[in-house]
């Protein structure tokens, strides 16, 4: 017994410490560019580094989520009393509400944190930071901060390119199969549709976006020794933003939907 | 003139430098040397402040580093330039981009300024027509100049250079001892290398300081160090046959060999 308190101990100890350190990141990150021309090009940059390039990978992976959500939700919903366009109500809702922002985010929290893990930790361990440091750089600052910035202003584009493409993933099936009439579909998708369910899914994107970008720099940024740790570095920046994109999903909707 | 005086750091209870006090002259190669695990890196990255004594003093021609605030440190940097010993070139920016970087942060010049000015300290360095290849696209020699065409853009009064031959051969190891020597004398830079090669000892080291277990053991230059008494600088320096038989030919001779 006393061996787990001190390991539920111990664990708590060097999660407090990760925090801290982490704010004490945050606020070199979070400080006035040195040459703002500099700044707004690393900025484009992160957004087609981070953002456009992230938009293949989100319309194939909302597409074929769109077309199981509305397969299982016909297939689980097949009842006299339910109506024929629950199923597209369904589908526009699970997407709106879980999938375009906590799914996608999960899913882009491997591709995007485990880049930016890896390349700021590979900056670290071949004295890249160092020379900037050197050079009189706030390092953290001039790396990370057009990194968080460009992709929580790009975010919104992915979720939406997100909800869309998930809408026509369930259209294919009703347009290529009979399991439900396109009519029913197209209705289902418009019936019923709350707005608000828009601006809570991209508020909660660009809270994960902040989790993605900030932890996986912040794993990167402070990696020791050599390649190995680098990958390392970015297998654990992964887990942490997974789990912490989790955490705030509970959190935001307990918050927002309330 | 760079003045290094008491200064201490310890790392989880080890002490790494015990009290070590150096002076760094200007328009000279200055040398630290010493054995692996000496504290001569340890001392290289307090010098830049990459890592804080617990004790001591680290002045820049007067200017105590180690009481400076943030800013003050900032626009010290300004003034030094360092070459690190993988180079540390930006991966993601051409050789043009790596030596433009410091002016575009720290200058006011034009596109066109900036680009002359990169390009002259890439001649300087003796590199043409690599302006837009990446750093993984170049020999570890070339990186070697783009990173001191790099370090001498802004015209830095301190030069630090962190074993400025790791990895390359022997040839042009003496090719950047002699660049790393011509382009000190030539802007009377305060120019600082922690080296292994004992080449470079010989040929270049107009005034070296021999680290051993944290304390400076001797100080001398390349000429005195032949006479030298102090057993681990001569076990260190002249650990091999070929070393051991240079030093017999000098002492006999009287004259030290040049190094060409």
């Amino acid at each position: 017994m006393q061996r787990y308190r001190r390991y539920i101990l111990m664990f708590v100890k060097s999660s407090l410490e990760t925090f801290g350190n982490y704010c004490i990141f945050m606020h070199r990150v979070f400080s006035l560019p040195q040459k703002w021309r500099v700044f707004g090009r690393k900025f484009v940059q992160e957004i087609g580094k981070l953002g456009i390039d992230s938009i293949p990978l989100t319309i194939v992976i909302s597409i074929f989520i769109g077309a199981v959500i509305c397969i299982q939700m016909q297939l689980n919903m097949t009842s006299p009393i339910m109506p024929a366009y629950s199923t597209g109500l369904a589908t526009r809702d699970i997407l709106l509400l879980e999938f375009s922002s906590a799914v996608l985010c999960l899913i882009l929290s491997g591709k995007v944190g485990s880049n930016i893990a890896s390349e700021i930790g590979t900056m670290r361990v071949t004295e890249q930071i160092d020379a900037l440091e050197i050079m009189g750089i706030n390092s953290a600052q001039f790396l990370v901060l057009p990194k968080i910035l460009a992709f929580m202003v790009f975010i919104p584009v992915l979720v939406i390119f997100s909800i869309a493409t998930g809408l026509f993933g369930g259209w294919i099936i009703a347009a290529f199969t009979d399991m439900i009439p396109v009519s029913r579909y197209i209705y289902g998708i418009q019936t019923m549709f709350i707005e608000w369910y828009v601006w809570y899914t991209i508020i909660k994107a660009i809270v994960f976006s902040v989790i993605i970008t900030s932890v996986a720099s912040y794993y990167g940024y402070y990696v020791k020794g050599g390649a190995l740790d680098v990958g390392k570095a970015s297998t654990n920046a992964v887990v942490a933003s997974s789990i912490l994109i989790l955490l705030f999903d509970v959190i935001l909707t307990k918050l927002l939907m309330q | 003139m760079i003045e290094v005086k008491d200064i201490e750091k310890s790392f989880d209870g080890v002490k790494v430098l015990k009290g070590v006090s150096a002076t760094f002259e200007t328009g000279k190669t200055n040398l630290i040397i010493g054995q692996s695990g000496s504290g001569k890196t340890v001392m290289m990255k307090s010098l830049v402040g990459l890592v804080r004594p617990e004790s001591g003093q680290i002045l820049y021609d007067g200017r105590n580093l180690l009481a400076m605030n943030r800013e003050e440190v900032q626009h010290l940097r300004t003034e030094i330039g360092m070459l690190f010993q993988g180079s540390a070139l930006f991966d993601s920016e051409t050789v043009l981009g790596n030596v433009e970087f410091p002016l575009m942060m720290y200058t006011k010049m034009s596109w066109a300024e900036r680009r002359d000015r990169a390009q002259f300290c890439l001649e300087r360095v003796g590199l043409k027509g690599a302006d837009n290849k990446y750093p993984s696209e170049i020999s570890g020699g070339m990186q070697k100049r783009v990173a001191i065409a790099r370090a001498i853009a802004l015209n830095p009064k301190y030069l630090f250079c962190d074993e400025p031959n790791s990895g390359l051969d022997p040839k042009t190891s003496i090719l950047i001892d002699e660049l790393l020597s011509d382009i000190t004398h030539e802007y009377q830079m305060t120019t600082v290398i922690n080296t292994h090669d004992m080449n470079s000892v010989l040929g270049i080291g107009e005034n070296i300081i021999f680290i051993n277990k944290g304390h400076r053991e001797w100080v001398g230059n390349k000429d005195l160090i032949y006479q030298t008494t102090n057993e681990a600088l001569s076990h260190f320096v002249f650990a091999t046959d070929l070393f051991q038989k240079v030093k017999e030919y000098v002492v006999r001779n009287e004259h030290p060999i040049e190094n060409k």
